[in-house]
């Protein structure tokens, strides 16, 4: 912890303004208002961030968490590491998806990627995103499965069809009105250049 | 009469609560609609085909009137996970967390240790204005990497209303055409992008971000 942390800290913390107004210009004073300390980057140090951070949340694929565990199991899920999850959660969300599903209602059903219940559940039970580096990163583009997710990739709709579609999900789904949510593009154009996230509302 | 008051308020926060919470991304009860519920999770290769960019989203479906009084929570740190042989465990780490208007990156590299607890890693950050709404987009760079942070156009989309009722049963199927839940809200977005060299030679590697707080 270095002197001027100490400082934005605690300025920080006053909340009223007259006080403020009277710090700085004591900070003036010495030359050195609160501003323009934050804005050189002179102290290599920076800000202190140390202590313990503990696990809130987290995700890989989009909307596992939401698909397929149980609401009593949402908290935990989140604080599973995923090396563990597959063991924890993969016959919950075989149970999950079989409920959820009549396009695994028969011994031997699959997906369209040619997954039965027991391993797609295997796949998705760690939660993680599978990234190439080696080439296109897509969810799903017809070609390329899983090799990252891209802004404009419609993932809710290959998950749907996956979950839903049976074993011809791509061209004649077992289950046409569950398989495709018919929002196939986001409201906004994203951009070719970073940040890439399209400009806010 | 205040004591009424006071309860009219606490009606209407309880209200507010319920519906944000059935609209949430992820709908986890300990996260739920607060500022380290993850809405959202992106990786793929940049307009330089030598990158990997990551997309981090908080804070969903913030109206566009909200979304200049959004901020980022400063006891929240973003970890964005790397696992390079394929054992769902970390072997790098990117973190991000905010402090007086900068959001400061760290990484990529190997943690101190892995798994739910962490500690920012031990090195001279990068840092980027967080940019603030209606201002254009404030890009960091440095070390061949890209960095933002601030409000964006939620990239979402999905009709998860229609979801949500064929879930409960009250209907059995989408529209067509069916209705983006996400159209014109917001959310606060941090993007990083990093070259391929750091994160690995070739071939997968795995990713998932975590929110962690003090």
């Amino acid at each position: 912890m270095n002197s001027k942390t100490l400082k934005i800290n605690d300025m920080n913390k006053i909340k009223n303004i007259s006080l403020i107004a009277i710090l700085c210009m004591v900070a003036i004073a010495f030359s050195s208002c609160k501003k323009d300390k934050d804005d050189d980057n002179t102290d290599p140090a920076g800000p202190n961030f140390s202590g313990t951070y503990s696990q809130q949340d987290q995700m890989g694929r989009p909307a596992i968490n939401t698909v397929f565990v149980g609401s009593s199991d949402k908290d935990d899920f989140n604080r599973t590491v995923p090396s563990a999850q597959s063991a924890k959660y993969q016959a919950k969300f075989e149970a999950a998806l079989t409920g959820l599903s009549p396009a695994y209602a028969n011994m031997g059903d699959e997906n369209a990627l040619g997954q039965d219940a027991a391993t797609f559940t295997g796949l998705l039970a760690t939660d993680v995103l599978n990234v190439s580096l080696d080439g296109t990163t897509t969810f799903f583009d017809g070609t390329n499965v899983l090799t990252g997710r891209a802004l404009a990739d419609d993932a809710i709709t290959v998950e749907l069809i996956l979950i839903f579609g049976g074993e011809t999900g791509l061209t004649a789904s077992e289950n046409p009105t569950l398989s495709d949510d018919n929002v196939s593009q986001n409201d906004k154009a994203f951009l070719t250049s970073f940040p890439y996230v399209a400009a806010p509302w | 009469m205040k004591k009424m008051k006071i309860k009219l308020l606490a009606g209407v926060i309880a209200l507010t609560s319920i519906v944000l919470i059935s609209a949430d991304h992820i709908d986890a009860p300990a996260v739920a609609s607060g500022t380290s519920d993850i809405t959202d999770f992106y990786a793929f290769e940049g307009e330089n085909s030598n990158a990997i960019a990551f997309v981090v989203n908080y804070q969903g479906l913030l109206s566009p009137g909200a979304t200049a009084d959004a901020r980022f929570d400063e006891n929240v740190l973003t970890e964005i996970n790397i696992d390079t042989d394929n054992d769902n465990i970390e072997d790098l780490v990117i973190q991000a967390i905010p402090r007086d208007g900068k959001m400061y990156f760290f990484g990529p590299a190997a943690p101190s240790q892995t798994g739910l607890d962490s500690k920012i890693l031990d090195e001279i950050p990068q840092s980027v204005t967080i940019s603030t709404y209606g201002a254009a987009a404030t890009v960091g760079e440095a070390n061949g990497m890209k960095f933002f942070a601030g409000p964006r156009d939620d990239p979402f989309f999905m009709d998860f209303a229609k979801y949500g009722e064929i879930i409960a049963g009250t209907a059995t199927g989408f529209d067509n055409p069916g209705d983006d839940t996400f159209a014109g809200t917001n959310v606060l977005s941090i993007v990083v992008e990093v070259p391929k060299n750091k994160i690995g030679t070739s071939g997968t590697i795995n990713t998932w971000v975590e929110s962690k707080s003090k």
